[in-house]
């Protein structure tokens, strides 16, 4: 039955290597897939629905995709004389606009330089083997808000002032989702102490902050902050939408925020609290060091769930007209020029890799932090 | 009902707001040094960004028109989309000066919301989209059709009474998206499609087989769209209205935006008046002497417009039908200037 023959590839004068190999895959697989009736058949009906998922998919997104085309004529099944997938020129035409939004061309330089910033800032900082860790953490969370906001905006030290009604795609889903999870968990650490805290007054309005918020859907809130404000504001009065948005994300955020690290906080034996009193810790010192670093770290994986949801509620701000990569995908469907049968679906399809992998990105990441924290759990 | 009784109380909390500030729009629009108007958020042919992210359409060229009109530059128009939730809403807190965004002029908007509708500029209404393939060259032979439209909307009742007044059968197929009806009608799950006209000529290029569809004639309901201005401040409704006029008048004279210089030379009286070399027009409702022609050089007459964005110059391809000028046969009709 083991006919090294049949992979050409994998045969080797010789043959020794190649059939050893394929004689643990095989063994492998009769032990762990097709080792009684109900396994053989489970895995069948496996193979069969990844085949009638994947084929289709891998068929529309790469095999039967048109690559070139300057409109929606190269993108017709009559026009390319065969079925056709995904029209990736689509994208390609769009792209500047699913990134920048309208920001003007000559200026998103400026966002390139806030991203790359960004991410030379961040990137050292999720390493826990690189030094300077204080200095780091200062730039990142102390200068890197202010010299992003002076690059983005503009307006001084001689570059051109751009209104946030311009931004839009990519940008704004970052800026969005970034201030968010920034903001959301030093504020819902402080809610959750709040609510565990002796005082009345602090814990008092702990709760009755988380419960509001918890109370009300994102939808509303949005809806709110956008419509019903500017009715009640006097005239002249205007809070820039962008930033109502960022404010009103970032505190519906960092109330379920506080409820996860109160989770964490209660996991930590009442000892522990008793053991840094007495070694005279005020109650600051005793949360930083000794309690918080524990409680934290067991809700790691709350936290993270909370910042991909955060990061996929962003999508939410397309009801309240601010064009974020989803908002900026549709206004792209509208333009007659590429109004084709998979323009839709190309432009959704698209829009699910880039969620994708910033989503899959912060799970992985959250996942080996874990681990490196928690090594007796492996 | 819901979504009525809000705009309503909406309208009545912002006459608070709006009632001291939309007294001279014209003055706030010039020291601004730009216009802002509200445009859909994507609309096929009438708002749409192109490759380059710059705002183009039907609906976005006549902002453009007002922008040329003021400033001799059409490119002064800071574009707000909006989505039509917050469409009225934006226009009565002044976040921007002039909607055009596909409104449709009811009497309810004209009278309730502190809004008023300055011109129609594009007559759109339901229409059907059937297959050549069904032989079928008139609303009338649908007899017994399945018919897929979208859930909760007007159109579903347009149908329902069209259909009943000429004492003829039908089946409903509804779904609750646009591209979702498309998908089933492109299945061949109905014989017609059924939406406004201008949508359908939009979602006829999605479909599979663009040729092989026809919109037939019949409309079976009132759809005017038109731009809309805040109440109480008639100068600024009145160059609104005007820009309108102007585009009209401008391709019922003949005048295009290639044809302006020698509309400045013209001896006809009608045309003078247009070009701004008689009479002082412009200047009784605070713009120049030339605002017609500072439209027609840089954003065309109506018909270029038209025909520019949405007609036989674009994708889209839509019959102007009863748009056409009241001397070829349609009703798009303008006062004369004079």
């Amino acid at each position: 039955m083991v006919n090294p023959n049949l992979d050409p590839r994998g045969y080797q004068p010789g043959g020794v290597p190649s059939r050893e190999r394929r004689f643990r895959v095989t063994t492998w697989a009769r032990a762990n897939l097709f080792n009684s009736w109900l396994n053989a058949v489970l895995t069948l009906a496996t193979l069969w629905l990844i085949w009638t998922v994947c084929w289709p998919l891998l068929k529309f997104l790469l095999i039967d995709a048109v690559w070139d085309g300057a409109s929606r004529v190269d993108c017709l099944a009559d026009r390319v004389g065969r079925d056709v997938g995904a029209c990736w020129p689509f994208i390609g035409a769009k792209l500047p606009q699913l990134l920048y939004g309208f920001y003007p061309i000559n200026e998103q330089w400026r966002v390139n330089l806030t991203a790359a910033l960004g991410l030379g800032l961040l990137v050292p900082l999720l390493m826990p083997s690189l030094p300077y860790k204080t200095a780091n953490a200062i730039l990142f969370f102390g200068v890197y808000p202010v010299v992003g906001f002076v690059l983005l905006v503009g307006g001084m030290l001689g570059l051109e002032h751009v209104e946030t009604r311009l931004w839009g795609g990519l940008l704004v889903t970052l800026v969005i989702a970034v201030t968010g999870i920034v903001g959301s968990l030093p504020l819902g650490i402080l809610l959750a102490l709040g609510r565990r805290s002796e005082m009345p007054a602090v814990r008092g309005v702990s709760i009755i902050f988380i419960e509001f918020w918890r109370g009300v859907p994102l939808i509303t809130v949005l809806f709110f902050a956008t419509y019903m404000l500017p009715l009640f504001l006097p005239a002249g009065w205007a809070i820039n939408p962008l930033l109502r948005v960022m404010i009103g994300v970032m505190l519906f955020a960092a109330a379920y925020m506080a409820e996860v690290v109160r989770g964490g906080l209660q996991a930590i034996p009442r000892a522990q609290y008793e053991a840094a009193q007495a070694l005279g810790l005020g109650y600051w010192r005793m949360m930083g060091l000794v309690i918080l670093p524990q409680a934290l770290k067991l809700v790691i994986p709350g936290i993270v769930n909370n910042f991909i949801g955060l990061f996929k509620d962003t999508t939410l701000v397309l009801i309240v007209a601010i064009f974020d990569l989803l908002g900026q995908l549709r206004a792209a469907f509208s333009d007659p020029n590429w109004a084709a049968p998979t323009t839709v679906a190309t432009g959704f399809a698209f829009a699910g890799i880039i969620y994708f992998c910033f989503c899959f990105g912060m799970s992985r990441y959250a996942l080996w932090m874990e681990r490196r924290l928690n090594p007796a759990d492996r | 009902m819901k979504r009525v009784t809000l705009v309503v109380a909406l309208a009545a909390m912002s006459t608070f707001v709006a009632g001291s500030v939309t007294a001279q729009t014209l003055k706030t629009v010039r020291d601004r040094g730009a216009l802002t108007c509200g445009v859909s958020q994507g609309l096929p042919g009438f708002s749409t960004p192109d490759d380059r992210g710059n705002w183009t359409g039907f609906d976005v060229d006549f902002c453009r028109a007002i922008a040329a009109a003021i400033f001799n530059d059409p490119a002064k128009v800071k574009f707000s989309p909006l989505s039509a939730k917050d469409r009225f809403t934006a226009l009565q807190t002044s976040e921007i000066d002039v909607l055009s965004r596909n409104s449709t002029w009811t009497m309810l908007r004209d009278t309730q919301l502190g809004l008023n509708f300055a011109a129609v500029n594009y007559y759109d209404g339901q229409g059907f989209m059937v297959r050549k393939s069904l032989k079928v060259n008139s609303a009338l032979e649908l007899n017994g059709a399945s018919i897929c439209t979208q859930t909760g909307t007007t159109t579903e009742l347009n149908v329902a009474d069209y259909f009943r007044a000429n004492k003829m059968k039908y089946e409903v197929i509804a779904f609750s998206t646009a591209d979702e009806t498309l998908k089933a009608y492109d299945a061949a799950r109905c014989d017609a499609f059924t939406t406004d006209v201008s949508q359908l000529y939009a979602m006829r290029l999605k479909l599979a087989k663009p040729d092989e569809q026809m919109i037939l004639p019949e409309i079976i309901s009132k759809e005017p769209l038109g731009p809309v201005v805040r109440q109480g401040d008639d100068q600024w409704f009145d160059v609104v209205k005007w820009t309108f006029f102007a585009m009209i008048n401008a391709e019922e004279l003949g005048v295009t935006s290639k044809t302006v210089d020698e509309a400045l030379k013209s001896t006809k009286p009608d045309v003078r008046r247009l070009a701004g070399t008689e009479g002082n027009f412009g200047e009784q409702i605070g713009l120049t002497k030339d605002w017609a022609m500072r439209i027609i050089r840089h954003v065309g007459n109506y018909g270029e417009s038209f025909e520019r964005n949405i007609g036989s110059g674009s994708k889209l391809n839509i019959d102007r039908g009863l748009n056409k000028l009241w001397s070829k046969g349609g009703i798009q009709y303008a006062p004369p200037i004079r």
